[in-house]
């Protein structure tokens, strides 16, 4: 019984420890943002491996989502006679949530898998002290583009995501449903107000810091070699997936309490 | 970026005498959790000296490399590097002190996705306001140094063990450091590509005035590295040569047991101590 108590009192202090040292590292990348030296280059290449490099996943996620809503929300709208209704019904569910989210979720599947790797591998063959050595300080050069990056991705990248989405569900409910493409168009924006697209297009900036932060922070974190990167590797998706949710919640709840 | 000419940090890099301590530690201390890993250390490094570390894995050597450095703070004593109290500075100020040291990590710590030649510029590229050219000028010069000029292309993936560390020393000394730091810069290399690292080692020491301090468990290289000298001839050419009794004596070996200095002296006075453990370990 005591053991356990010791278990547990030792597992909330690596916990409470874990979460100190990650809100250090976004104070340290936040004054980085706002200070030189300021790696201009890497943010450039960042946002080529962030943001272009993630371009297919989302773009494919988007579109079959919409899909599939068009799909499974016919069926439903059927039973009302509602069908010309179908637009409305992805506009709102792609705009509003699934595409900020979907996207956050592939981003921090692909995004945050690969900085956690690649900051973890530095980490453990000593490229991280290398640079410190050699005058850099490694939350300048690898935390602050990656942060921006992501802060400036996401957002385009959910747009893409949203716009792809509302194309799969017209082709589904062009060819599948028979609604026209008037009615269609014209459902889908009926359906929106400008809160949503604003919720839409807000939550995605926080989301995409989210993600990266948490890539980095685990991959800075590593300990064990090869072993250990794998397992950061891991962690980060796990953890930054989670995450992306809490967060997604709290700032919905934030946003609708400010824009309706 | 390229943020600020070596000069802007205002150190100095110049020391008063020609044979001033370079690097000072006083009963410096240094715990994680429980395991005790350096007790009451206290040496200095003289300007234009070598200072060699031995002692067994895990001793607590290359813990003193990164004391020197700043990655690494104390838990106690104080630790004097190029005139400047780096155990109390913080990283805004010590990446100033760095700008005059370099380091050869153990396994080279080459930046794998650059080139050799990328690896080799980055300090003065990223960290300097050198111009371009003279960046690529200086790459090629270190390169040429190190005898690897033609691989200034090639990613550190394709090079063997040796050609490596090299490049990890063409990368430490890019910049001009006035104090040089090897992590077992030999460890796991063949006993010929070993000795070339050697002589990489007391070229820089000799020709460009660079003080050294060496941790290694590698003693035939400890002893290379100690007892002889790089000397350029009058057709140009580097040769390394046994040598003389001055040069010797600027070479001084520390012995670290258990976290704590066991020995400290000459290559000779280490040849000939008394101490069982020091016999054990040499023989």
């Amino acid at each position: 019984m005591n053991g356990l108590r010791i278990w547990a009192i030792e597992a909330v202090k690596k916990a409470l420890l874990e979460v100190q040292e990650y809100f250090r590292l976004c104070i340290a990348a936040f004054r980085g943002v706002f200070s030189r030296p300021f790696y201009f280059r890497d943010l450039i290449e960042q946002i080529d491996t962030i943001g272009l490099g993630s371009l297919t996943v989302v773009m494919l996620t988007g579109f079959f989502t919409g899909a599939v809503l068009a799909l499974q929300s016919g069926m439903t709208l059927d039973q009302f006679g509602a069908r010309p209704f179908v637009g409305r019904l992805i506009s709102a569910s792609m705009i509003k949530e699934l595409g900020p989210v979907l996207t956050a979720l592939m981003l921090a599947g692909r995004v945050g898998s690969g900085i956690a790797a690649e900051l973890g591998s530095m980490v453990v063959t000593e490229q991280i002290s290398a640079l410190r050595a050699l005058g850099t300080d490694p939350v300048r050069k690898l935390v602050v583009p990656r942060v921006l990056a992501g802060f400036i991705m996401c957002p385009i990248l959910t747009v893409v995501a949203d716009t792809v989405g509302l194309l799969g569900g017209w082709i589904i409910a062009l060819t599948e449903l028979r609604v026209s493409s008037g009615i269609y168009w014209s459902s889908v924006v009926e359906g929106l107000y400008i809160q949503d697209v604003y919720m839409g297009i807000i939550k995605p900036f926080f989301l995409g810091v989210v993600i990266v932060t948490i890539g980095c922070h685990v991959g800075l974190r590593t300990t064990g070699g090869t072993q250990g990167v794998g397992r950061s590797t891991t962690n980060a998706v796990v953890a930054a997936s989670v995450v992306v949710l809490i967060v997604d919640f709290f700032v919905t709840r934030l946003l609708i309490s400010i824009l309706f | 970026m390229r943020a600020k000419s070596i000069a802007d940090f205002g150190l100095p890099v110049e020391l008063a005498e020609p044979h001033a301590p370079v690097v000072l530690f006083d009963k410096v201390n240094l715990s994680f959790d429980e395991k005790v890993i350096l007790r009451d250390v206290t040496f200095d490094v003289r300007a234009g000296h070598t200072k060699i570390f031995l002692g067994a894995s895990g001793a607590g050597k290359s813990t003193i490399l990164k004391l020197m450095l700043g990655l690494l703070k104390p838990d106690s004593g104080t630790i004097w590097v190029l005139g400047h109290r780096v155990d109390t500075m913080n990283e805004a100020q010590l990446m100033g002190v760095r700008h005059h040291m370099g380091m050869v990590f153990q396994e080279g710590a080459l930046f794998d996705s650059f080139t050799v030649g990328e690896n080799v510029g980055y300090k003065l590229y990223e960290e300097t306001r050198m111009p371009l050219e003279e960046v690529q000028q200086r790459v090629k010069e270190v390169l040429g140094f190190v005898g690897l000029e033609s691989h200034s292309d090639k990613l550190p993936s394709a090079l063997s063990g040796g050609q490596r560390r090299r490049v990890a020393i063409a990368r430490a000394m890019a910049a001009r450091p006035t104090l040089l730091l090897y992590d077992e810069a030999t460890t796991g290399l063949d006993p010929m590509t070993a000795l070339t690292v050697d002589s990489e080692v007391v070229k820089l020491r000799d020709l460009e005035r660079v003080t050294s301090v060496l941790v290694t468990h590698q003693l035939r290289d400890a002893f290379y590295v100690a007892t002889h000298e790089a000397r350029r001839g009058s057709n140009g050419d580097i040769e390394i040569v046994e040598a003389g009794e001055d040069k010797i004596e600027q070479a001084d070996f520390v012995m670290i047991r258990e976290g704590r200095v066991s020995f400290e002296g000459t290559a000779g006075e280490l040849r000939n101590s008394k101490d069982p453990y020091l016999q054990k370990f040499l023989s």
